[in-house]
């Protein structure tokens, strides 16, 4: 079975992210890491295509910068990786993602495309889902299971409650969520080996998409405080006071 | 000429050292790092508190990751280069010195000499099985009453036929009592010689000695060999004399040069953090002067000790590298950890003394890192003879 992986490199979430001034766009630093959601993205992937012996390919948009993060998910053993980097697609939003990576998915024979539930530096949580219909697949999405077998792929779709049983045909696209899969720790050979990969390297016009943006960052601002928490001091009766509060705020 | 910089320096890198490794060297060494920070920090003050480790699980690890004798070519090892078997000892130390001598023994110690001395029929029957951890092993060349000065050891071996007799007892032993095979060095009619003793020889024992107050997350053991006869196809063929461990020690030490900063950086971030957050006189303690001092002299403790390291590792992966300039780092690095360790120990107070903090632990450990592989001052002697031309050792 081959497996075509979504990743994205983003600035190292342990260092302050800079915003561009005017445009508002994440200033992204020559080294990026491995958006650590994905790991278990291309965890999934691996186990799927070695019970086969298929193949991973890993698909990224961004800025390639030194291709760190790329090459880590290279070194946890995927086989190659397509990145596709161009100026015109700064800025770009959610639904030119989706175009871009489809454009790059549909030109691989794939059984499954696998993506993370949302990246860490953008949250928008949209993109499987439209690379799904831009492919004319279906759309698995938040598993917390993944299982193949003989064109049929099942998950179980993580819910409020539990989780749904969903079932598909294949080639279909599953978004997982982080602890589908306990991600590998990339081998020392991997590493080694990592540097060998081909990474392919594919611009918009390769791919014939061009960034039409249909959204617009009108404003960003700073998250409020937190705010200050409210004491309540025990006189034999604030355990009916937390409970009137709990009731208020309907989690209990 | 280029102008100086204005950019605010980072308290856990602050040369930016880490600008001299390569990518792939910055991937295992976050590797490893990773693997500790999940793996090994969580569970390894109750391991040091306990005197246990798991030992078969790590090896298992361990061998998964690559890391046992990952600096040898072939036979199921890794053949990184030399810096980055460094690093990783660096980051295994920075979680606690008997973690990262296990590693040390397995590669350094026991798979490297079958890998430089062995048959070809040894290297295919041990490394493969050695790299994956599925084997653990030991090396004995330390005696009660031969330590800093092991050519006076008193194990022998002697033909017997086309076998060998083995008699003597080894002390100190990292590892032994949970090895299936030991390296055992002893004297022969030609010379010091390495043979390969499986544990399981009859005649071969490896009592462990307890009561330790250093290195406790390892295993340290007696070896006692009472006529345990092992076949001639046992002995390593290629080396009969003193430059056979001495060599096994160079690379040991090598990695405790890097192994050694690790420590020396776990207490260093520890007391930054203690000190930022620690409040007494209404002000964090870190807001003292005295403590300002401790904190620089730790930082940069730390950071030339990284530079000597990563120094001697270019030096070692150019092919360079001498055994004299080994002991410049392993005396040099290992002094400045255990000061750097004391002084952490200090600005963290009576929480100093737990096993809450890694500070203390590193601490005690250190004792045993400055004395074994060379103690402080055999390296002392040994560059004092390489700079005066004179022996001080007898
Ligand atoms: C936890 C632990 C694990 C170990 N693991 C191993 C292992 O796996 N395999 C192994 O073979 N050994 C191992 N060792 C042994 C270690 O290498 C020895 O302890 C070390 O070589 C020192 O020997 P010694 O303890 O007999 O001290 P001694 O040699 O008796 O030294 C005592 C003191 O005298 C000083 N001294 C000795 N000679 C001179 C001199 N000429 N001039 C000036 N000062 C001198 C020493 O520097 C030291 O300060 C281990 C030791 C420990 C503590």
């Amino acid at each position: 079975m081959n497996v075509v992986v979504c990743v994205k490199q983003i600035p190292d979430p342990a260092t302050p992210y800079k915003l561009e001034e005017g445009t508002s766009w994440l200033i992204r630093p020559e080294d990026q890491v491995l958006d650590d959601t994905d790991r278990y993205g291309v965890e999934m992937g691996l186990q799927l295509a070695q019970e086969s012996e298929g193949t991973v390919t890993l698909v990224s948009m961004g800025p390639t910068g030194n291709a760190q993060g790329i090459r880590q998910a290279l070194a946890m053993g995927a086989d190659r990786a397509i990145m596709i980097e161009d100026d015109g697609l700064r800025g770009s939003d959610a639904l030119t993602t989706a175009r871009v990576l489809a454009a790059a998915i549909s030109s691989e024979a794939f059984d499954l495309v696998i993506t993370g539930t949302e990246s860490t530096d953008g949250y928008s949580g949209v993109v499987p889902q439209m690379i799904a219909e831009l492919l004319g697949a279906p759309a698995l999405t938040y598993a917390t299971k993944v299982e193949v077998g003989d064109g049929v792929v099942t998950i179980h779709r993580q819910t409020a409650a539990g989780y749904d049983v969903v079932t598909s045909s294949t080639p279909a696209v599953v978004s997982v969520t982080a602890g589908v899969v306990e991600p590998r720790y990339p081998t020392f050979k991997g590493i080694m080996d990592a540097k060998k990969k081909p990474i392919e390297n594919k611009t918009m016009s390769d791919l014939g998409v061009e960034n039409r943006l249909a959204q617009e960052v009108a404003k960003i601002t700073n998250a409020p405080e937190r705010e200050a928490g409210r004491r309540i001091e025990d006189e034999g009766d604030a355990h009916t006071e937390i409970v009137a509060l709990l009731e208020d705020r309907k989690v209990i | 000429m280029s102008e100086i910089v204005f950019a605010k320096p980072d308290p856990y890198d602050f040369l930016e050292t880490d600008a001299l490794l390569s990518e792939e060297e910055t991937l295992l060494r976050d590797t490893v790092r990773d693997y500790v920070e999940k793996e090994i920090n969580p569970h390894v003050a109750d391991w040091w508190d306990e005197g246990v480790i798991p030992h078969a699980e790590l090896a298992k690890a361990f061998g998964d990751l690559g890391m046992l004798g990952m600096h040898l070519e072939g036979y199921g090892c890794a053949g990184t280069s030399a810096t980055a078997y460094g690093l990783a000892c660096m980051e295994l130390e920075a979680g606690d010195s008997g973690i990262r001598s296990f590693v040390s023994v397995q590669g350094s110690l026991v798979m490297f000499p079958i890998w430089k001395f062995g048959s070809e029929e040894q290297k295919q029957t041990w490394l493969p099985r050695m790299a994956s951890g599925e084997i653990i092993g030991c090396f004995g060349l330390t005696e009660a009453d031969s330590g800093s000065d092991p050519a006076s050891m008193r194990t022998s071996a002697k033909r017997d036929g086309s076998d060998w007799l083995i008699n003597g007892s080894k002390m100190w032993i990292t590892n032994g009592s949970i090895a299936d095979v030991a390296i055992v060095w002893a004297r022969t009619d030609d010379g010091i010689r390495g043979f390969i003793v499986p544990s399981d020889t009859k005649g071969f024992a490896a009592p462990e000695i307890k009561k330790k107050a250093s290195l406790r997350a390892s295993v340290t053991s007696e070896l006692i060999l009472d006529d345990v006869r092992v076949p001639d196809e046992f002995l390593l063929p290629a080396v009969s004399s003193m430059r056979g461990p001495l060599s096994c020690l160079n690379e040991a030490r090598f990695g405790i040069a890097f192994g050694a900063v690790g420590a020396a950086r776990s207490c260093y971030e520890s007391a930054l953090a203690y000190a930022g957050e620690r409040e007494q006189f209404n002000q964090p303690i870190g807001s003292f002067q005295l403590t300002q001092r401790k904190l620089v002299e730790m930082m940069v403790s730390v950071q030339r000790g990284t530079l000597v390291a990563l120094h001697l590792g270019r030096r070692k992966d150019n092919g360079e590298l001498t055994p004299e300039q080994v002991s410049f780092g392993k005396f040099d690095n290992v002094r400045n950890a255990l000061e750097v360790a004391r002084t952490a120990r200090s600005i963290l107070g009576a929480n100093g003394i737990t096993l809450e903090y890694p500070v203390f632990r590193h601490m005690a450990n250190l004792e045993t890192v400055f004395t074994y592989e060379g103690t402080n001052e055999i390296h002392t002697l040994v560059m004092g003879q390489a700079i005066t031309g004179l022996n001080a050792f007898t």
